[in-house]
């Protein structure tokens, strides 16, 4: 589980300036920011717009691309958890199902105690393995809902 | 002490290689290794014995305090004694030249690297200097192993003579592909191959920089290969003439077609650029570019220290050497089999891989990815090669098998296909980003049994124009699984009329 700075305008401002003078800044760039504040919030973009002289459009379009960088700050834990062809073969889409029912969550979304953010993949890599998740980026092969059921008991 | 070998692939930790070296601390010098690509009996361990690596598996940290009381150490023990790695089938069926060291050597350590044949190649390509070097991957007949099958030789040779201030050796390893690991693995398990090859690329055409485009859903495999890319530097392979750099993606499927790949690299959305211009001509940053899949470029190597006459002498057809082939889904023996091309699909699937984990029988195999055809039995005789693949309206894309027992609704899986491009698709043109959503509505019109024999023409038209329309294969590839689900498993597209046989 990750611990995120709180929002603060100068702190951003300090990240973007370690990344700005890398060439084809705006993935790493983007990266770090969620990777400090634990997403990259609308109120970044303006600083990031200016710190790469594109327009504050053209970093919406590059933010909201890439499924990868989320709007608002996760849980206490995300949760990862596979939805392509080898895992389904495997049984992934009762996983998938059981684990929203578990949390009452859609995909995208946090739990209402604030514990986990479920996130949807599309492969791990983990294919021979399956139904396979990353909890806070620790890999889990061979899911069923009851393995399921004895990973979420451990989080708080 | 006695080493013992475990494997630190993500894979393995999957399933509790990290809580298995815990159990041996103290008791053995531990080696984290990469895996060896057989997943169903990770965490698989090997012990280092006068007569050789002695293997064990599938191991769990409980069965640890047994093992070493009955001579784990000295490979005596016989509970789930798998012997020596090599004898075992699924190893000892195998040509493993891109992943000879995969699994074998600590992935960290140059010493491992050069005492396996390490930096070999990288000296043949100084010998033979840069026109020689690009002849030599030309003539072993190597192709992109990302799906496209491109000639890698004539790649090179094009931006070899491309003229351009600077050049740009670039790696894709976004490996998006459900059912494939081979980058991954190469990533974690043998990271200097990948930056050997680099280092020859950039010695054949004259590049200055090179950059490892890694998806971000491999975080093991990054954190892996930025380590061997700061080993690789204080040693002084990467130096001030020729550098590499890893970038990680965000999550874009799409990114792993190369030129949204490069727009995703300059700092913009990863829309698909049309072609032409190439990237040989005009790639990175307007730059000559060699865009290379991670496989090809880790199969350099061998290449050059082999020659190309031992590469050019696998394989099938017009498509020489070997393939690294990803066995996943219900298989019962999922894993890494790198095979000489020509092996066949009933081979793989049924052969090696043991048939279903389920033990039903097996339905539908979609190889190549999201992108890839639904092979049902009748095809099995199909023989791992691009071209034999392409005549049956298939492909082998970046080598990926999924295999699916009788459980699996092929009508549900078209949809998927439908589905997965409406979320993946990067909007530029009309066919892929339209086109797919009517797709997904199409198909739930004919599971909702309404107008089926309409609607079923109509997701034919929707696929031809899809397959004919579309700037690059994510749109372009799409019907493939479609179309072979409807095509060879027809009876799931009229779900009413299945339940009135029933």
């Amino acid at each position: 589980m990750a611990n995120y700075e709180p929002w603060s305008e100068d702190r951003a401002r300090e990240v973007i300036a370690d990344h700005v003078n890398t060439e084809g800044a705006a993935l790493p760039l983007l990266h770090a920011l969620q990777a400090a504040f634990g997403c990259v919030p609308l109120a970044a973009e303006p600083l990031v717009a200016s710190a790469l002289n594109i327009s504050r459009a053209e970093v919406h379009g590059i933010v909201s691309f890439y499924h990868e960088f989320r709007r608002t700050v996760p849980g206490r834990h995300v949760l990862r958890v596979c939805r392509a062809e080898a895992c389904q073969a495997v049984g992934a889409d009762a996983v998938g199902a059981h684990v929203r029912s578990a949390l009452a969550v859609d995909w995208h979304e946090t739990s209402a105690d604030g514990a986990v953010t479920l996130e949807p993949v599309f492969c791990l890599g983990l294919c021979a393995t399956g139904p396979s998740a990353l909890l806070d980026g620790k890999p889990v092969g061979r899911l069923s809902p009851a393995k399921v059921d004895r990973m979420l008991e451990t989080l708080s | 002490m006695t080493r013992i070998f475990v494997p630190r692939d993500v894979a393995a930790l999957a399933v509790g290689a990290d809580d298995v070296a815990e159990a041996l601390v103290g008791h053995a010098d531990l080696v984290r290794t990469g895996s060896r690509g057989l997943f169903w009996l990770e965490p698989m361990i090997e012990v280092e014995t006068p007569e050789g690596r002695i293997a064990y598996g599938p191991v769990e940290a409980s069965d640890i305090p047994a093992l070493l009381a009955d001579g784990l150490l000295t490979g005596s023990a016989q509970h789930l004694r798998l012997g020596i790695p090599e004898h075992i089938p699924f190893l000892a069926r195998q040509t493993r030249l891109t992943f000879a060291r995969c699994g074998i050597v600590d992935p960290l350590s140059l010493a491992d690297y050069r005492a396996h044949g390490g930096f070999e190649g990288l000296e043949k390509a100084r010998a033979l200097g840069p026109v020689e070097t690009v002849a030599t991957v030309l003539a072993s007949g190597l192709r992109g192993r990302g799906g496209a099958g491109f000639p890698t030789g004539i790649k090179w040779k094009t931006v070899a003579e491309a003229k351009g201030a600077r050049k740009f050796i670039v790696c894709n390893a976004d490996e998006g592909d459900s059912g494939t690991f081979a980058d991954r693995m190469l990533l974690e398990g043998d990271p200097f191959s990948l930056i050997e090859g680099m280092v020859i690329a950039a010695l054949a055409v004259g590049a200055s920089k090179g950059y490892v485009y890694t998806r971000s859903e491999y975080p093991h495999g990054i954190a892996t290969f930025d380590k061997a890319l700061g080993i690789a530097r204080a040693a002084g392979i990467l130096n001030a003439d020729f550098d590499i750099e890893q970038r990680v993606g965000a999550g874009a499927y799409v990114c792993g077609e190369e030129t949204s790949l490069l727009e995703s690299l300059e700092g913009r959305r990863g829309q698909v650029r049309a072609k032409p211009p190439l990237p040989a001509h005009k790639g990175l940053f307007g730059c000559p570019t060699v865009i290379n899949n991670l496989v090809t470029l880790a199969t350099v190597p061998c290449i050059l220290r082999d020659g190309a006459a031992a590469y050019q002498a696998i394989g099938m057809g017009r498509s020489r050497g070997t393939m690294p082939i990803q066995l996943a889904g219900n298989i019962r023996h999922g894993g890494l089999f790198e095979a000489g091309f020509g092996v066949t699909l009933d081979e793989l699937v049924n052969d090696i891989g043991g048939g279903t984990l389920s033990g039903e029988p097996i339905r539908a195999v979609q190889v190549g990815g999201p992108l890839g055809a639904y092979f049902p039995p009748a095809l099995f005789d199909t023989p791992f090669d691009y071209e034999a693949f392409a005549a049956k309206d298939g492909l082998i894309g970046h080598g990926g098998v999924v295999v699916f027992d009788g459980t699996v609704d092929m009508a549900r899986q078209a949809r998927f296909a439908m589905e997965f491009c409406t979320v993946e698709s990067c909007g530029k043109c009309t066919p892929c980003r339209i086109g797919s959503v009517r797709g997904v509505e199409t198909v739930d019109k004919i599971l909702a049994g309404q107008n089926i024999d309409a609607n079923l023409e109509l997701l034919r038209d929707l696929c031809h124009t899809m397959k004919f329309g579309s700037l690059c294969a994510l749109g372009g590839f799409i019907p493939y699984p479609v179309l072979s689900a409807m095509n060879y498993f027809p009876e799931d597209f009229r779900p009413a009329q299945r339940l009135a046989v029933e």
